[in-house]
């Protein structure tokens, strides 16, 4: 792939849900870009639009209630919120792939696994009822399922959670994507699996060089598996650094918060962890200034008013943010 | 003493592989005592039916011999002669063997029309939900009967006979089946539209979607295998019920014509002779009975078997 293309670009891209409570402001202009082979952690609280913005990029936003209100998504030079729906489904699976929080409910109970693995496979290529069999064995292999080729005529409810998470891998990777967007792979897992599926999907990365988003409300995670990592609330991105920057310096009030909330191991026991005051904002309302103004330390009066835009400070390391945290003083 | 609660568990048995869905189904089936009766007597049915043809002809099932006409049950004729004097016996076999395949037939026709609707009204939603279940609501307030009459009055004027399995029947088979299985969707397809409405917000067939599978598969190959249980279920009930709504239509002359035979038309004229000729009635009517009785038994033993929430073992 030539590396003047862009690999893949959001731009200013705002998803609402329309419901009886009224419109959510779920994503509110969010914009990044991925280079090809980059691994992007996207941190952020419980509905801070983590999920709804992957799952917009992909179109699978059930439309209604949901709605993307504007933006672009550019894959490879073509506008993925422009394509048609069959277009798409080329799209889905093939070239961008995703794998979703809770491996217990992401199968279908009464299809077999193998069914659903070569159904995958035999959506996107023109391989036979035979050759798409033995890829099934092979990507079972991959993934670490002992036993593959007896385990296709299992069904999901035989597999354990970490199984079906590798599962659910496999047919995620059964085409080779280029990009893979993985919305908490191992939040429903416990830890020790938790591990072997963040290793595994390195290790799978390494072997397809693909790009990889990792939505995670787990910082601990982010460290050992991401390069770049954007921090999200309320549906906007407030804070976009390298990952050792981030850990360094963070330049957001609530990054700077949500690093001290996380326990570590290098630190003091005896002291209580902090926790971040207040509520995130209710959805509900058009957002106006600055979302995390309300819970912020910093607060100053043009945050109330003024919502700051994402600058670039210093090398790629941006920030949404009117306070210079390191000083107090306004920027 | 060694009775069958205290036999040790074998190792064999802790290590045998979980039950698949089949088998789990048919152990809570099995449990259920008139669902085996029904089954029983289903089979018995339907052996009777066609294995009865190897001992009559259909010919002699439509022979008309007026010298014995309206005979009781004797010897040469088991169960007894009617008005015109065919044989009782070999008309309940033949009759049988069209009233099974109407049921079975009509139940099907049910089922494709109301797995269609069902499915695109709830796997759609919006305006197609809305215009879709509208039209099966209008559907559901005519009542079924009168559809029923009115229709095989307007299209069974005069329909060729037709050949089907090497036997010549009265095209009026095919209306009534066609007939039975355009009124009697609505139900189900209300019940696939629910089951759909609530699958497709599963996580499954987001996950699905988003390997790029189309939505006719994630219609047919995703939820239709997880809805399957209800619709097993009232398609089973959907054959007894056209039965009974065949025999109910001939009853009143406007089902199947004569010379084909079903249980139903047998009855037609049985009601002059209620008192007098109580062989005219008796049997067709209790293997009408018996059947529906046995297909609804069945019917509800599979609810509980296939009913996941029931899943004890």
């Amino acid at each position: 792939m030539d590396a003047i293309h862009t690999f893949l670009e959001v731009k200013d891209l705002k998803t609402r849900f329309h419901t009886p409570e009224g419109t959510v402001y779920a994503v509110n202009g969010v914009s990044f870009t991925l280079k090809e082979g980059e691994t992007l952690a996207v941190v952020g609280e419980s509905g801070c639009g983590k999920s709804v913005t992957m799952m917009s990029i992909l179109r699978l936003i059930s439309i209604p209630p949901g709605e993307i209100v504007s933006g672009e998504v550019t894959y490879r030079d073509r506008n993925l919120l422009k394509l048609s729906e069959s277009e798409m489904e080329h799209v889905r699976g093939k070239e961008v792939a995703m794998i979703f929080q809770d491996p217990m409910t992401s199968l279908n109970p009464v299809l077999t696994v193998g069914r659903q693995l070569t159904e995958t496979l035999r959506t996107h290529t023109n391989m036979d009822e035979e050759q798409s069999r033995q890829r099934a064995v092979t990507l079972l292999e991959w993934v670490g399922i002992p036993d593959a080729g007896k385990r296709l005529t299992d069904y999901p409810h035989q597999f354990s959670g970490g199984m079906r998470q590798r599962v659910m891998i496999a047919m995620a990777l059964a085409c080779t994507p280029s990009l893979l967007i993985a919305d908490e792979p191992t939040t429903a897992l416990d830890v020790t699996i938790q591990a072997q599926i963040i290793e595994l999907v390195k290790k799978l990365k390494q072997d397809v060089g693909m790009a990889m988003i990792w939505i995670t409300h787990d910082l601990g995670v982010v460290a050992g598996i991401a390069d770049r990592v954007i921090v999200m609330y309320a549906g906007f991105i407030v804070e976009e650094a390298e990952v050792d920057d981030l850990y360094d310096s963070p330049l957001h009030p609530y990054t700077t918060a949500l690093l001290q909330a996380l326990p570590r191991a290098d630190r003091r026991r005896d002291k209580n962890l902090k926790s971040i005051q207040g509520v995130p904002p209710n959805l509900l309302a058009e957002p106006r200034g600055c979302p995390f103004a309300p819970r912020c330390e910093f607060v100053k009066e043009r945050c109330v008013n003024e919502n700051p835009l994402l600058i670039e400070t210093e090398n790629r390391h941006k920030v949404a943010c009117w306070v210079n945290v390191k000083t107090g003083a306004l920027r | 003493m060694t009775t069958q609660v205290n036999t040790p568990i074998t190792v064999a048995e802790v290590e045998a592989p979980p039950l698949s869905l089949g088998n789990l189904t048919w152990r809570r089936f099995r449990r259920h005592k008139m669902a085996i009766f029904g089954a029983v007597v289903l089979i018995l049915l339907t052996f009777y039916s066609f294995g009865g043809a190897l001992f009559f002809t259909e010919k002699y099932s439509n022979y008309t011999n007026t010298k014995e006409r309206l005979q009781s049950p004797n010897a040469k004729h088991p169960f007894g002669t009617d008005t015109v004097g065919r044989d009782i016996l070999a008309r309940t076999i033949y009759g049988g063997q069209i009233s099974i395949l109407i049921g079975i037939t009509a139940a099907f026709v049910e089922v494709m029309i109301g797995i269609l609707i069902g499915a695109i009204a709830g796997y759609f939603g919006g305006n197609i939900d809305a215009v879709l279940m509208r039209f099966t609501e209008a559907m559901l307030n005519i009542p079924q009967l009168l559809l029923l009459i009115v229709m095989s009055k307007f299209f069974s004027g005069n329909v060729p006979n037709i050949n089907i399995l090497g036997r010549e029947l009265s095209g009026s088979v095919i209306v009534i089946i066609l007939i039975i299985g355009v009124t009697s969707w609505p139900y189900l397809a209300r019940i696939v539209r629910a089951e759909f409405l609530s699958i497709k917000e599963r996580e499954f067939i987001l996950a699905a979607r988003a390997t790029g599978t189309s939505s006719w598969e994630i219609i047919f190959k995703h939820i239709l295998p997880n809805s399957i249980a209800p619709i097993v279920v009232s398609a089973t009930l959907g054959v007894a019920g056209a039965i009974s709504l065949e025999a109910y239509v001939s009853f009143l002359g406007m089902g199947v014509r004569a010379p084909t035979a079903t249980w139903g038309n047998m009855l037609e004229n049985a009601y002059r002779y209620i008192e007098t000729a109580y062989w005219l009635w008796l049997f067709p009517g209790l293997l009408i009975v018996l059947i529906t009785l046995s297909i609804n038994f069945l019917g509800d033993g599979l609810r509980d078997a296939l009913d996941p929430r029931s899943r004890t073992v």
